[in-house]
């Protein structure tokens, strides 16, 4: 009887998420008046806004990427290591960004940022292209701070770092040669995590007016019919690879791991 | 918050007499402050200030005219729906294959599936609602063409509680699936043999034993979903435009425009939405708190 139920449930959870897929490729296809083509995929991946954008998303990712790792390992690894006590807060400050919308942060940052403050940071192109890296950072920090600190918990973090503390490495060394190689499928999980989010999102671009990949997707789909289907597959595929790319890095890690043994 | 770790921060320190211990974590702690506090704080204090930086009441009475009020109402009436149906139809397909007697080799793809679908959320995965439910989208076609059923004559609108509800679910439930499988595969295999003995029926362990162990789990998945719905943005501006006023969207044209003609009002606006998801999050600590107290 239960086996049952969940045949049901999944059979009703497949034709869910199967629908619109189908439905978004088969779109997608249509553009040619009776007949499939692929005319929707030319049309967008030649259009010069689409390169822009992409390659603004694809950068702003990538720098955001490597600020989290910056931030983030040092910190988990610090608490860890001296600051137990201090777990909670943390914890608890890295969770912030779930609870208060991002729409309501970037509002702040206008606010807080704007050309008439201690740090007009909004005056630039370059400033706000920083300011909305920070936002990124803030939006993936959830996921970033959870993956890492995972990792570490994986590792005696103490008996490291005093062993290499005792053959004379100073903090980077540890950090960077030690703590960072250990964590590493943690850190990669949380940077494809990060370039997931980061390559789509909308609010915080959109409202910083800055030509992000997203906002683009938002304006093709209030003008174009049939191009805002084929970039939805496009966005879909870079979820997967993102998650595939995840998988693979935890895949990987797991054999190796299996040989030291 | 930023006193309590200072503090904190500090009184560690002394123990430890190194005063560097730390600095380790004063980055952070900046760009909490820079990033993430200071905006909130920025937003919140100017929901109780007028223009000219007096203290006042009138933004927040300012919220509760009848359409902003809508706005609200609808929000968290989609919020609430959508995080609901996402924990029943997340937990039964997780249920399915934890407990419920799955083939082993449902579980890695389903898993995977909902880390990709739990992440794909904003502007793309209105374009693919819009592409199978819209006026011209292939279901719609296809249960007019196929079954003569037209579900726009019968009144469904994707612009609408419903198919904004429909859409979210997309992300929602697989962030249910993704959540509470760990948590039931917590569930051990000798308390259901435990029930088994006793005599209890499948229905009884699961309403005394299995539940009540979820219970937490369960409200802070929902709590989390619901602030999920709640602060989502770009799915609702590609679906819908402007439609559908929705608070994000309307604190969205705001922000872009002054649409309510009072900045002030604007920040208060803000702050209700902090407020609400902030009550979401509390309800689940203090329910929490009560149901550990029962499991001890």
């Amino acid at each position: 009887m239960t086996r049952v139920w969940s045949w049901v449930a999944l059979a009703v959870g497949v034709v869910y998420f199967a629908l619109p897929l189908i439905g978004t490729v088969e779109f997608s296809l249509r553009k040619r008046r009776g007949e499939y083509s692929l005319d929707a995929y030319r049309e967008v991946l030649g259009d010069p806004r689409f390169q822009e954008t992409f390659a603004y998303s694809v950068v702003m990712a990538l720098v955001t990427i490597a600020f989290g790792i910056l931030l983030v390992v040092p910190t988990a690894y610090w608490v860890r290591l001296k600051l137990p006590r201090l777990r909670p807060v943390v914890e608890f400050i890295t969770l912030l960004p779930l609870v208060i919308p991002a729409i309501v942060i970037v509002f702040g940052y206008i606010r807080l940022f704007n050309t008439s403050s201690i740090l007009p940071l909004t005056g630039s192109a370059r400033g706000t292209d920083l300011l909305l890296m920070f936002g990124y950072a803030t939006l993936a920090l959830p996921y970033m701070y959870r993956a890492v600190d995972t990792g570490l918990r994986t590792i005696d973090v103490a008996t490291l770092t005093e062993a290499a503390q005792s053959l004379g490495a100073g903090w980077v060394t540890i950090l960077g040669r030690l703590i960072l190689p250990n964590v590493l499928v943690a850190v990669l999980s949380g940077a494809f995590l990060t370039f997931a989010i980061v390559i789509g999102e909308f609010t915080m671009a959109a409202l910083l007016n800055r030509p992000a990949f997203g906002p683009y997707m938002q304006l093709l789909g209030a003008n174009k019919a049939y191009e805002p289907a084929a970039l939805a597959v496009i966005a879909f595929a870079i979820t997967w690879a993102c998650m595939g790319l995840i998988q693979l890095a935890t895949r990987l890690q797991r054999h190796t791991r299996a040989q030291r043994r | 918050m930023a006193e309590v770790s200072a503090a904190e921060g500090a009184r560690s320190a002394a123990r430890m007499r190194l005063p560097w211990h730390w600095i380790g974590i004063v980055p952070f702690i900046a760009f909490a402050l820079l990033f993430l506090i200071l905006p909130t704080l920025q937003i919140v204090v100017g929901a109780f200030r007028t223009p000219a930086g007096a203290f006042t009441l009138e933004n927040i009475r300012g919220l509760f005219t009848p359409s902003i009020m809508a706005s609200y109402w609808i929000s968290i009436k989609i919020s609430v729906a959508s995080a609901l149906l996402g924990c029943l139809i997340g937990f039964a397909m997780a249920a399915g294959i934890t407990v419920g007697g799955l083939p082993a080799w449902v579980r890695g793809p389903l898993l995977t599936f909902s880390g990709v679908a739990s992440n794909f959320a904003g502007v793309p995965l209105a374009f693919a609602f819009l592409a199978t439910l819209g006026r011209v989208g292939l279901v719609t076609l296809l249960l007019r063409d196929w079954f003569g059923i037209n579900i726009y004559a019968m009144g469904f609108n994707i612009l609408s509680f419903w198919g904004l509800t429909i859409v979210y679910l997309f992300f929602q439930i697989p962030l249910m699936v993704l959540i509470i499988t760990p948590a039931l595969d917590g569930l051990k295999r000798e308390w259901r043999e435990a029930a088994d003995i006793l005599g209890a029926s499948g229905f009884q362990y699961w309403r005394m034993v299995a539940l009540p162990i979820l219970f937490p789990s369960l409200l802070g998945t929902f709590a989390l979903l619901f602030a999920n719905a709640f602060g989502a943005v770009a799915t609702a501006i590609a679906l819908t435009g402007s439609s559908l006023s929705i608070v994000p969207i309307v604190l969205f044209a705001q922000i872009r425009g002054d649409v309510l003609g009072n900045p002030h009002l604007g920040y208060a606006l803000a702050f209700g939405m902090i407020v609400v998801t902030a009550i979401a999050n509390f309800a689940y600590i203090w329910l929490r708190a009560r149901s550990e107290r029962w499991l001890r």
